[in-house]
């Protein structure tokens, strides 16, 4: 099969196994060609896409953006800060401006969890959920998924144990269904006040020692503590959280194997992560930001690819 | 679904016609015509390009790098040198792009040299409308500006060009029309002997 059994990419939650490995498999011939001479290619000419950002996002605008145009599409870029959105403007009529203006594929970030849903049932252009609240972050997932196969050949079967602020994250949601459809088993770690009640049934095993974690799995995600989000202090300070789930050097070296750390980014340096472990051998968090790049252009190709 | 839509999706029309059933099929070259027209090829690329010192051959996927492969073993039995060689793949450089039902699946790109000042010869085993050749060129840009490009194809379907694209060698040269395919069958690709067909494709 060489189609998505879907038009839009909302969440990791509505693709098959075989969506996610046809994306991961588009996405390795992808980055072959952003390691060319010349990167770009022309599949998507004569498309324009609007990435609309209600949200703050460095890495994953950037990512997008370089994968549009390394694809060749034209780009039109939209923040709220500097909006009509300011002037009391609703997402719809928003997004509906936007692609009366001809635009062919919409990628949304959004604080509010389900936004990239309700604009797939109300506009027609293809939606890419680019991170909707604490709800999914697809293409980190699969980013994510991408760099553990280019690790260590296979996701199948493989041990990952997701770290910190479980709550609040939509990395840790979406890794959690892509890692699970794709075969690997899945843990997360981390105080108690930041797992989501019911995690359990999910499929995933729960532990509170990152120490045990870690001897558990062959890679570890570890995530950012997102001060943002928290209206309500969730442990005492950052100071403690480093002291029981900061991972360094040592804490890797006293395991009794090499795991691989991965993080999404961007790193609190010093809280869930100490430097000699983020820029150390076993970590692939640059890799990670890499094959981004590569994910993502599969995904739009894929998604752009099918005649409407 | 219409058995042809299927082959057509697929991509692979040469591999899959066994699915159709009772239809003519015509022999056009044997495994012995075959092998003496690889040996011709040797032959040809010797003398134009000497000892291949800047000469690179690109096979277009996905189905030019089997005969590529063939072309290059051939070559270092005869002159004894290996020559530089890759795999090509123009799947995001096609102009048929969101005119299909379906986003083509793409092959691997192997190609660990670049190609700036080379003569580059792209190889494949059947040229049709020119399209892919086309698109092939585009591709092979992105790795340098050749000196010169030539184009060897095993069938040259003379009948059916879409754009000005005439091949450099040719194994053989068909008369055929847009309802037949050109099958193509390796013996180390599972088939009981190296041939080459032409069949008619299903009505639908």
């Amino acid at each position: 099969m060489s189609q998505l059994s879907t038009r839009h990419l909302l969440g990791i939650k509505d693709l098959t196994k075989e969506d996610i490995q046809l994306i991961l498999t588009t996405a390795s011939n992808f980055k072959e060609v952003i390691n060319r001479p010349i990167k770009k290619v022309p599949s998507l000419r004569d498309i324009t896409i609007a990435n609309v950002f209600f949200e703050n996002s460095t890495r994953t605008k950037l990512s997008f953006e370089l994968a549009e145009k390394r694809l060749s599409a034209d780009v039109v870029n939209f923040s709220s800060s500097n909006s009509s959105v300011k002037k009391g403007e609703s997402l719809v009529d928003t997004v509906n401006n936007i692609l009366s203006m001809k635009v062919d594929m919409v990628v949304m970030r959004h604080s509010s969890p389900g936004a990239p849903h309700f604009l797939s049932r109300n506009v027609k252009a293809n939606i890419v959920n680019a991170g909707d609240g604490t709800h999914e972050h697809p293409t980190q997932a699969l980013l994510d998924s991408f760099s553990i196969q280019e690790k260590l050949g296979d996701v199948a079967g493989k041990k990952v144990a997701i770290i910190g602020d479980i709550l609040h994250s939509r990395v840790a949601l979406s890794n959690i269904f892509c890692l699970q459809k794709l075969g690997a088993e899945v843990m997360v770690c981390g105080p108690i006040t930041l797992l989501p009640k019911y995690v359990e049934s999910l499929g995933v095993k729960v532990e509170l020692d990152v120490r045990k974690a870690l001897e558990w799995c062959d890679v570890a995600n570890v995530l950012r503590i997102q001060l943002e989000r928290q209206q309500i202090k969730y442990f005492p300070s950052t100071r403690e959280y480093s002291l029981y789930y900061g991972i360094d050097k040592a804490l890797l070296d006293s395991l009794n194997k090499e795991i691989v750390v991965m993080h999404p980014g961007p790193i609190n340096r010093g809280v869930e992560l100490n430097s000699d472990v983020a820029d150390s051998d076993q970590s692939i968090i640059l890799n990670q930001v890499e094959n981004g790049v590569a994910v993502r252009m599969a995904v739009l190709y894929l998604l752009a690819g099918a005649k409407n | 679904m219409p058995l042809r839509q299927k082959m057509l999706r697929k991509g692979n029309n040469l591999y899959i016609y066994d699915q159709i059933l009772l239809m003519q099929k015509r022999l056009v070259l044997d495994q012995e015509e075959i092998d003496i027209i690889l040996k011709r090829f040797c032959h040809q690329l010797i003398e134009n390009h000497d000892d291949f010192e800047n000469t690179v051959l690109l096979g277009l996927q996905p189905r030019g790098p089997i005969f590529l492969d063939k072309i290059v073993e051939k070559l270092q039995e005869i002159s004894g040198t290996k020559v530089a060689s890759g795999y090509l793949d123009a799947t995001f450089h096609r102009d048929d792009f969101r005119r299909r039902d379906f986003p083509l699946k793409a092959n691997e790109t192997k190609i660990n040299f670049l190609i700036e000042g080379k003569k580059v010869i792209l190889v494949d085993d059947v040229l049709y409308k020119g399209r892919s050749v086309r698109a092939a060129m585009d591709a092979m840009i992105a790795f340098g500006r050749p000196q010169k490009v030539e184009l060897l194809v095993l069938v040259d379907r003379k009948l059916t060009r879409d754009y000005p694209i005439m091949p450099d060698y040719f194994g053989v040269r068909v008369n055929t029309l847009d309802t037949q395919y050109v099958m193509v069958e390796w013996e180390d690709k599972g088939f009981e002997k190296d041939a080459i067909w032409i069949t008619e494709k299903v009505a639908e």
